[in-house]
């Protein structure tokens, strides 16, 4: 009885195929929602941008930088921040699945269970592209002249599309961890201004006090951005590239395993829909 | 585990804290029948479907759909069941076809095949006007019919329905039980729960009635209604006929009490079956002389058997309760 009717049974293909199928399948998912859902790119790009002419144009003026112009100074940091906040879409958008009944079916399907959260980190991926580009270009228009070669520009994309990689994978764990989206949605930002502000983003951290210098140098954020900074203004960038990438390779040991545990948890002891 | 069964669980067990969501639920469900599961809500309903939909472990016990068990062979299971849960369960952002064929080739069908079963879903669940719209914009009846589809991509064995037709307008809702009806003629085997005793009543070949997470009564309907619900009978007296008298007359007939409403010249009872006492009813009445302006009978409707078994199961008499079961070969009285 049990193996009746097999031949009309849906193919388990080879293992590792099945798995890129299934998660381009759910990346495309969330690929088709980048044109259709315009908020998502608006509302990802809307603070940047604000902060870029705010800094730019009200603040910056007053901060020296002790060296490259202020526009060329802070591009880095609004790049890092930006590829952070990313991680509070990731938080909401998994949350509202999760609570939704998609994850539901989802899981009662034959497919590549880790695909579910690797189409969304890779979709995130290529949203993280798109505002990247669109903040390169809006400060180019304000004045903002990186002094690198392509080699260091292309580096210098690819290292903030490793960052957001990284923390859409804390993102996914907030998202995955959340009992409601409201929480997701203040669980993703709470921690992020704080940490960014604390830290060599915007000004100089020689011209904080001593007691918050040594918070401020001795952060992650910090450690990702001066990377970020000297890939853009061609300062000599290998010394410091190093932390930022151990930065995020420990992110993604840490948070890839705890993302899988929760959406595991998760899918078997929910009571929500006794 | 028995032949024939598409479903077959043994004392399962599922907690939730301190919660018994299934207190060792014992299932037999013949392969292309269709079964309902009613009961109070966290009667355990739900939690029954989700663990034999792979989506929750049971904590004791065992269960085996298509011959497969559900928790060791589960990626096994998955590919053998479709399941429809309480609410629809489609991305709002894609269209109608996006999502059957996203669904289809996660379910693993190549991507030519995925989107010829798509096709002929949305034809079938006559949704081709609006299959490339966005599933958001889906009236309730059309989503409904969409989660159905995707549930039946890859040709399911197994169909599982959580409350398919809850929020449906009448008309949809008659739409769906025809499909359904129509998929357990080609064979597949589908379970369902519904807070409608309508919905189970028409469809279910046989029904399970659950408390606390386990079945304290399963039989066709017709023999359910037979065993909990009573047939009732009102007489209407003439205008020049004794009251009293004829309620004498029928007392013999009644179990219980018998109801006299002198203003509407109404007597009811309850009577154990119509067969048995109608003739002996008229005899009776017309030897008392009683002449009788209108007479009718009720059919025990689910309704009362929910009813009569959720007051069995109140906390205070549910020690004593014994589980009443029909061999399922049993012949239909109804």
């Amino acid at each position: 009885m049990a193996q009746s009717g097999s031949s009309a049974l849906p193919s388990i293909r080879n293992g590792r195929l099945r798995a890129l199928t299934d998660t381009w399948v759910l990346t495309k998912r969330q690929l088709v929602r980048i044109p259709r859902v315009p908020e998502l790119i608006a509302f990802a790009t809307f603070q940047p941008l604000s902060f870029l002419l705010l800094f730019r144009y009200v603040f910056g003026g007053a901060i020296d930088t002790g060296g490259p112009s202020y526009v060329n100074y802070m591009m880095a940091g609004i790049l890092v921040q930006t590829a952070v906040i990313g991680a509070s879409a990731t938080c909401t958008g998994m949350a509202e699945d999760m609570l939704g009944n998609l994850a539901e079916r989802l899981r009662s399907l034959p497919c590549w269970r880790p695909a579910f959260l690797l189409g969304r980190v890779a979709a995130d991926t290529v949203r993280n592209l798109i505002v990247t580009l669109f903040l390169l270009g809006a400060g180019w228009l304000i004045g903002f002249r990186p002094a690198c070669s392509l080699e260091e520009g292309v580096a210098a994309v690819a290292l903030i599309l490793l960052i957001g990689f990284a923390f859409s994978w804390v993102g996914m764990a907030m998202g995955l961890a959340s009992r409601s989206v409201e929480a997701a949605q203040s669980m993703g930002m709470a921690w992020v201004f704080p940490l960014t502000f604390l830290s060599s983003a915007f000004v100089p951290t020689a011209t904080m006090p001593y007691w918050l210098r040594l918070f401020a140098d001795h952060q992650p954020m910090t450690w990702l951005i001066d990377a970020e900074r000297k890939l853009l203004l061609d300062q000599p960038a290998l010394s410091s590239l190093w932390p930022a990438v151990a930065v995020c390779v420990l992110i993604l040991l840490v948070f890839i395993p705890l993302s899988v545990f929760l959406y595991e948890r998760n899918s078997s002891s929910s009571a929500a829909r006794l | 585990m028995n032949e024939g069964s598409a479903i077959w669980t043994e004392n399962l067990v599922k907690r939730f804290g301190s919660v018994k969501a299934l207190g060792g639920l014992n299932l037999s469900v013949k392969a292309g029948s269709i079964f309902a599961l009613l009961g109070r809500n966290g009667a355990g309903k739900t939690t029954a479907i989700r663990t034999l939909a792979t989506l929750i472990r049971p904590d004791e016990g065992r269960a085996l759909v298509c011959g497969l068990d559900v928790v060791r062979q589960a990626a096994e299971v998955r590919r053998r069941i479709g399941l429809t849960g309480q609410f629809s369960a489609v991305d709002g952002a894609l269209s109608g076809r996006e999502n059957l064929v996203m669904f289809g080739r996660l379910y693993g069908l190549p991507g030519r095949r995925a989107k010829a079963r798509a096709s002929e879903l949305i034809e079938r669940f006559g949704l081709a006007a609006a299959a490339s719209r966005p599933a958001k914009t889906y009236s309730g009846g059309m989503r409904r019919r969409l989660d159905l589809a995707a549930a039946l991509l890859a040709s399911p064995q197994v169909l599982f329905l959580d409350e398919p037709t809850t929020g449906l307008d009448p008309a949809s809702r008659t739409q769906l039980w025809e499909d359904v009806r129509q998929l357990a003629a080609q064979g597949t085997t589908v379970v369902l729960t519904t807070q409608y005793l309508e919905e189970a009543d028409r469809l279910a070949d046989r029904i399970a009635f659950l408390d606390a997470g386990r079945i304290v009564a399963e039989g066709s309907p017709a023999e359910l209604k037979a065993a909990f619900g009573n047939e009732r009978m009102d007489v209407t007296v003439g205008a020049d006929g004794d009251l009293d008298e004829a309620a004498r007359a029928l007392g013999r007939f009644a179990l219980g009490d018998v109801a006299v409403d002198r203003e509407a010249r109404r007597i009811s009872l309850n009577i154990a079956g119509a067969e048995a006492v109608v003739s002996s009813v008229m005899r009776a009445l017309d030897g008392a002389g009683v002449p009788v302006s209108r007479f009718t009978m009720h059919s025990p409707t689910l309704d009362e058997v929910f009813l009569s078994l959720t007051k069995r199961t109140e906390p205070a008499a549910r020690s004593s309760l014994d589980v009443v079961e029909f061999p399922a070969d049993r012949k239909e009285v109804g």
